[in-house]
């Protein structure tokens, strides 16, 4: 369906290709899923396929690309519209129209389709996709996984025999992404589809895959194979497949259903073993109290009440779904809400009514967004900005971003930098003023698995140095590795509160996979299970 | 009979009819100062937009243009009373305290404010104001948005560019928000400086989006139209840009009343001709069908009239009975004119005559207030 031939590309300007020789061939009906590094090349690979590449973002493409028999050097992208559907990243900003049903008829408009063809596909695709009750609503209403959903019926009503999507589910809540991927699963097994995408959150795709495509980038060949033989060697892996190795386990399980069904020997082997608690064994001083606190809109409070401490040395993940108030309460703490009633104090006052210039001393917010806080034309200068901004000794904020990631060249443009790299820089710039307490909103969103191991490392070290850590996230393997306290909220209340392991084991939605596959045992890291077997008892944790 | 054009089938009008209707009811409003006949039509515009406005965001635009409306005729009356010269009327109303301004500029701060001052600041406001709640209220019934889906092929890329700045604008808003909440947590504060910085993020996220819509257009098979000759586009061009000119040169000569007569209905006219001929020629290379446009049956027709009723009947009336439209005295009580009265309470029928709208099913509603909850 898909055949790559001898394909290279090079970008005006770069000065190695970014995929080199790529020799690839995807029949049809297979759900093929490309994985890799940031900045690997994985989407110039998906771009490829509909002509993007090299046709919108110029560069130079030598060797062939054909897909349904039509080489992509004769046909643009909108010439492929009927064979390749491509969804983008962000849904919402690949929306034409501004409501459900006028979205999905869109691309057909563009065709010139008859109006009873039209018709009758949009309310084929409605159903298909489960978006019938939602036809009316305004795009921007949606939820993440339904605006997921719209984008793939848009590119559906063409009626392709070819499904592109470039990291469908990086952006969204466990419960959204299961949605999207159900819904794609739907496509290969009942219409038989052809289904790419890249996707960084392994551990959510890799069971539906036939096929796995890894782009090591820097020139380097790119392989594919059974996602088993791919994923037994690979240096990325979702933690069941590194459970698969530290058990030994040949080939590595794929999914939780696949490893439960091996697991009954490694949980005897286990069970005498104690599960490292994961708690913070001394906390420091309390750095920031939240007492009843309730805020919100008039009339629709989003936290009802909600109590809690945050002392030196945790790392506090604060989970729940999205709409639970999550943000809301961390731009509390930033004072950038005003609590209706209750109280919030951090160091010892009211963050709200905290001066700009003081309120970096006592609490450091990275958001969402990581670049939101940037604005500078390079590193170097976003340093020394973010040193003057802090009163701090010229040059700190650049030692602290040497420190986190390393080898990054001073006069780059902040935006050319990888999402990993930009998070470590915000972070840097905010770890520059020394806040006790700091707080990250999602900060795994769209960070590959080597960005993450990274980020995990250097939060530990945050609370070892006495920083008290708050992160809001829907990353239950991050929370795994590093919280040493989960609290739950829900409707605005908090729902629970306790150590990780008390909280996450039994959870349907919070359980990481390790967790699934040897509860009721209370494991929560491939490396947790590792140093055990290793025969040592007791980790150390900050 | 097709069930569009009974007025009693529930669906949502043609948006081109409420605004055929507004506009009618703006054209009246234009011609006359009198309050009698402006507050009809206020009254008018409230009543249709209470009966038939949906619960769709843009339908709240009729109470944010009232409230526009009120701050129009204030500002006024007030800038009346403080910058008057006593020479407009003998009715003292009260003494403001006078500053001395140099002589020969004319203006005057403070000082005495006559009754007739204030009353005919208030009627000019009320003339203004009544244009532009007629212009919410066309607002808060048919969607700008919507009218915009209805715009023929040959303007559709008008359309299209019309329709995503409508999305980007409020994504710019909710960025520059976003990221000045940002540059407060890096301990900076307002000022020039803060603007600059604050511009940086937010344009680039902009541009980002640009480039990922065009992306997602293309892919989705914009611009594959039927290729015309560049002959053929120029002459289409020439004759959409030639109505236009046409069709504004007309509508400014028939409302302004003081023009040359050619300036009026033959230039609206000729004007509309021109741009129909380009429009269907344009139309017919672009090659695009459109998906369940919104039908124009009776009840629209009976909509459209129904503005142009009053628009009609008030320019017959400053033809044949100007005096009724004009107050003998700033103070005099104002005449009623009979036939444009008549004519403007005709507009109010599309109150019954435009179909109900469907009920919105009960899931929907609580689904969207779900939704606000998790914005």
């Amino acid at each position: 369906m898909i055949e790559f031939d001898d394909v290279s590309v090079t970008f005006a300007g770069a000065r190695s290709p970014v995929l080199s020789n790529v020799d690839l061939k995807i029949p049809e009906g297979e759900l093929c899923l490309v994985i890799g590094r940031t900045g690997s090349g994985k989407t110039t690979l998906l771009r490829a396929i509909n002509g993007l590449v090299p046709h919108f973002s110029g560069g130079t493409l030598s060797g062939r690309v054909v897909v349904d028999g039509r080489d992509t050097r004769e046909h643009r992208p909108r010439d492929l519209a009927e064979v390749v559907g491509f969804v983008g990243q962000d849904p919402l900003s690949g929306f034409v129209t501004d409501t459900v049903e006028d979205e999905l008829a869109y691309g057909m408009e563009s065709l010139g389709l008859p109006p009873e063809v039209m018709r009758k596909r949009v309310e084929e695709t409605l159903d298909l996709l489960g978006l019938a009750d939602l036809r009316q609503r305004p795009l921007t209403t949606l939820s993440g996984g339904q605006q997921q959903r719209v984008a793939i019926g848009s590119v559906l009503t063409t009626h392709p025999r070819v499904l592109v999507l470039d990291e469908p589910t990086s952006a969204l809540d466990p419960l959204a992404a299961e949605e999207v991927l159900a819904t794609l699963q739907r496509l290969v097994h009942d219409l038989g589809l052809t289904v790419v995408l890249a996707e960084h959150r392994l551990e959510r795709v890799v069971q539906y895959a036939d096929r796995v495509v890894l782009v090591p980038g820097d020139g380097e060949p790119v392989v594919d194979g059974l996602p088993a033989e791919v994923l037994a060697s690979c240096a990325i892996a979702p933690p069941v497949v590194e459970l698969g190795r530290v058990a030994g386990w040949r080939p590595p399980p794929l999914s939780v259903r696949d490893a439960r069904r091996r697991a009954a020997p490694l949980r005897e082997q286990l069970a005498g073993l104690p599960a490292p608690d994961h708690t913070c064994t001394d906390p420091g001083d309390a750095v920031a109290k939240v007492a009843d606190l309730v805020t919100g809109y008039t009339r629709l409070p989003v936290l009802r009440g909600v109590s809690s401490t945050l002392s030196r040395g945790e790392v506090v993940a604060l989970m729940g779904r999205n709409g639970a108030g999550k943000s809301t309460l961390l731009k509390a703490l930033v004072g950038m809400r005003v609590p209706d009633s209750g109280t919030v104090e951090v160091g010892g006052h009211n963050p709200a009514d905290l001066k700009p210039t003081r309120l970096l001393r006592h609490v450091g917010l990275v958001p969402q967004v990581p670049g939101d806080l940037l604005y500078e034309s390079s590193v170097a200068r976003e340093c020394t900005q973010a040193d003057k901004d802090a009163g701090v000794p010229s040059g700190t904020t650049t030692a602290l971003f040497e420190r986190l990631s390393p080898g990054v060249p001073a006069d780059q443009h902040p935006r050319d930098l990888s999402e990993g790299q930009r998070l470590t820089l915000a972070l840097a710039i905010v770890l520059a003023a020394e806040p006790p307490l700091l707080l990250l909103d999602e900060p795994t969103r769209g960070l590959d698995y080597t960005a993450k191991h990274r980020l995990v490392e250097i939060l530990r070290d945050l609370a070892a140095a006495g920083h008290a850590v708050m992160l809001a996230t829907h990353d239950v393997e991050l929370v795994a590795e590093v919280g040493t306290r989960v609290v739950v909220l829900a409707d605005g209340e908090v729902v629970a509160d306790g150590s990780v392991p008390d909280v996450v084991v039994s959870s349907p939605s919070f359980a990481p996979q390790v967790a699934k596959i040897l509860a009721p045992q209370a494991w929560l890291t491939p490396t947790d299970v590792a140093v055990a077997l290793a025969g040592v008892t007791t980790v150390s944790r900050p | 009979m097709r069930p569009q054009h009974l007025v009693t089938f529930p669906r949502m009008l043609h948006p081109g009819a409420w605004w055929l209707w507004a506009l009618g009811l703006a054209a009246a409003a234009s011609r006359t100062q009198n309050p009698v006949p402006l507050l009809l039509i206020l009254v008018v515009t409230g009543f249709v937009v209470a009966a038939r406005k949906s619960d769709a965001p843009w339908a709240r635009s009729y109470g944010a243009f009232l409230k526009l409306a009120l701050l129009v005729i204030a500002v006024r009356v007030v800038f009346q009373a403080v910058l008057s010269s006593g020479s407009q009327g003998p009715t003292v109303l009260f003494t403001l305290p006078e500053l001395p301004v140099p002589g020969s500029t004319g203006i005057k701060l403070g000082g005495e404010v006559s009754l007739e001052a204030v009353l005919r600041a208030f009627y000019e406001g009320l003339q203004l104001a009544t244009i532009l709640v007629c212009v919410g209220a066309a607002n808060a019934l048919g969607s700008a948005r919507r009218l915009l889906r209805s715009v023929p092929g040959a303007l559709y890329e008008v359309g299209v560019a019309v329709v995503i700045a409508l999305t980007f604008a409020p994504q710019l808003v909710t960025d520059a928000a976003r990221v000045r909440a940002a540059h407060r947590l890096r301990g900076q504060t307002g000022g020039l400086r803060a603007m600059k910085r604050l511009a940086m993020p937010v344009l680039e996220g902009a541009l980002d989006r640009s480039v990922e819509l065009a992306a997602a257009m293309d892919s989705r098979g914009y611009g594959r139209t039927r290729e015309a000759g560049p002959a053929a586009r120029r002459l289409t061009g020439l004759l959409v840009l030639g109505g236009l000119v046409g069709l504004c040169v007309g509508v400014y000569g028939l409302l302004s009343g003081t023009s040359a007569d050619w300036m009026g209905l033959p230039m609206l006219l000729a004007g509309t001709v021109l741009a129909a001929a380009g429009i269907h020629l344009g139309g017919r290379r672009t090659g695009r069908t459109t998906y369940r446009p919104d039908p124009w049956a009776l009840p629209e027709w009976l909509v459209a009239c129904s503005g142009l009723v009053a628009a009609v009947t008030m320019f017959v009336t400053v033809e044949t009975d100007p005096a009724s439209l004009v107050l003998a005295g700033i103070t005099a009580v104002p005449p009623v004119p009979v036939v444009a009265v008549m004519g403007i309470l005709v507009a109010m029928l599309p109150a019954i005559l435009a179909p109900p709208l469907p009920r919105p099913t009960p899931e929907s509603t609580t689904r969207t207030h779900e939704m606000e909850v998790a914005a």
